[in-house]
């Protein structure tokens, strides 16, 4: 009984700390305005752009071709339907690594890490061109 | 026959190369009542042909190229001619069409050349005119008459505006995806020439026109699309048997409007996606058509290839030679009027790799 009445006694405490917080700080974490978001899509948009630029870039693999020769939008890349098996390379994949298959082999070029901006940015616009379409992980 | 050893390894030698073969090749059926009528011609196209540095060029692209020259050499009965449709330069260099054209020198047969937008941007068409061939003229051969255009032409406020360099409105019209493109024109000019050239000819006459875009509007937003489609195709419309054939897509399409069969043929190069896997633009790809197999990137001549024709008919029967896929047919059906797959016409038929998406 005194252990419950302690819990009580310490949740009271809690709510009253909460609210006299809430009262002198208005709420962060949780609420963003409209500059926010128009920030936020600003640096996507940026991202994106030079995602698209170097998609279309003949200096990103070594033989100056360019994604967008066999690619023109993005088309035919299928962002959607990863991680999916790829039985030439024989397990599942994400789409950062068959980026990379294709910078090594029609590119003759070198890999990007995963987290490299590079591979953010043509991740970035590769799924730009494809918005709108359901998952469809694993789908062939 | 008395077999000593150098016959034997003649006779199996060529026993070897047959078997190799895709039997296509080996035998072409003819059915025409007047055998000396009845002609073949293949087709080579979109070998974007590109430079690195110096004398290094991409291998993929050279490859292509390569593989449908030796397999086109090896068609018997031999076909008449042969044409090249368009793009032979990924960027219209002197250096890419000259490599071009050494790979080339290897086909058995007469060359005849149509222009495409790869040729033609950097210094508009003037090595080419110099060097490979006129950029649009005709010729008659068994009775059939060809007519070629220059069907990559734009609309001159775009072709003439300030660019920095002649390579910047080359690099501009190579992007096929370019929001800042223009849309492919045959023009005025040889509109006029067009038509003066087919008042001599008579109206049984099979017509064959070949040209680099489509003359027809499949999608503006990669140039699959040619702007006075219309107006060419009403000076077509007096013959009864006019077949249009055309490369730049880098895939199989084919469609009937009125009495004219369009057919595309394939890249040596690399396959491009149908329109519709754009999925953020409308596009119009021909009901009629059974698309190619989806590319697999990881064989590199996987959705390209080469075609051989015959004319036998009088209208195009389009055999397309497709490296490690089952070749397709594409034959006139004179039932319906229309070109029609020999295999997998029916929805029924289709596979899954034709589901492009």
């Amino acid at each position: 009984m005194r252990d419950i009445r302690r819990y009580f006694g310490v949740l009271l405490i809690m709510l009253i700390v909460t609210a006299a917080l809430a009262m002198k700080f208005p709420a962060q974490a949780d609420e963003f305005t409209k500059e926010d978001v128009a920030r936020w899509t600003k640096e996507f948009t940026t991202v994106v752009n030079e995602g698209s630029r170097l998609f279309h870039s003949s200096t990103l693999g070594k033989n100056k071709v360019s994604c967008d020769q066999c690619h023109p939008n993005a088309a035919n890349t299928h962002p959607e339907t990863y991680p999916k098996f790829q039985k030439q390379i024989g397990k599942v994949i994400t789409l950062f690594e068959m980026v990379n298959w294709c910078l090594r082999n029609p590119l003759e070029g070198d890999p990007l890490a995963a987290d490299d901006p590079r591979m953010v940015a043509l991740l970035a616009y590769i799924l730009h061109e494809r918005r709108g379409v359901p998952l469809a992980p694993g789908k062939h | 026959m008395k077999m000593n050893r150098r016959t034997f390894l003649k006779t199996t030698g060529a026993a070897v190369v047959a078997s190799a073969l895709p039997m296509s090749l080996v035998r072409v059926a003819f059915g025409a009542k007047n055998p000396a009528q009845d002609f073949t011609f293949a087709y080579i196209s979109d070998a974007h042909i590109q430079q690195i540095e110096g004398s290094k060029f991409v291998r993929n692209w050279d490859m292509g190229l390569i593989r449908a020259i030796q397999e086109a050499n090896l068609l018997t009965p031999r076909p008449d001619f042969f044409f090249f449709g368009g793009d032979l330069a990924q960027l219209g260099k002197k250096e890419e069409l000259d490599h071009g054209l050494d790979i080339i020198s290897k086909l058995r047969g007469k060359v005849y050349y149509v222009i495409g937008e790869h040729d033609y941007y950097l210094d508009l068409g003037k090595y080419w005119e110099s060097k490979i061939s006129p950029l649009w003229y005709s010729f008659d051969h068994k009775g059939v008459h060809f007519v070629v255009l220059n069907s990559i032409l734009t609309y001159d406020k775009w072709t003439h505006k300030n660019w920095t360099t002649p390579m910047d409105r080359m690099l501009a019209m190579a992007r096929l995806d370019n929001p800042e493109g223009s849309p492919f024109l045959v023009g005025e000019k040889q509109r006029e020439w067009l038509k003066k050239d087919l008042e001599r000819v008579d109206k049984s006459t099979p017509i064959v026109l070949c040209s680099h875009s489509p003359i027809q509007k499949i999608y503006k937003g990669w140039n699959f699309w040619t702007d006075d489609a219309e107006s060419v195709q009403t000076l077509l419309k007096p013959f009864n048997k006019v077949t249009v054939i055309y490369g730049h897509v880098h895939q199989i399409q084919y469609n009937q409007v009125g009495n004219i069969s369009f057919h595309a043929v394939m890249a040596t190069a690399w396959p491009w996606p149908y329109p519709k896997s754009y999925v953020q633009d409308p596009s119009h790809l021909p009901k009629l058509t059974v698309p190619m197999n989806r590319a697999d990137p990881f064989f590199e001549r996987d959705a390209t290839g080469w075609q051989f024709i015959n004319l036998r008919t009088g209208n195009v029967d389009m055999h397309y030679q497709l490296p490690d896929n089952e070749n397709r047919s594409v034959v006139f059906n004179p039932k319906t009027g229309s070109p029609k797959d020999s295999k997998y016409q029916d929805v029924s038929r289709h596979i899954p790799p034709q589901n492009h998406y």
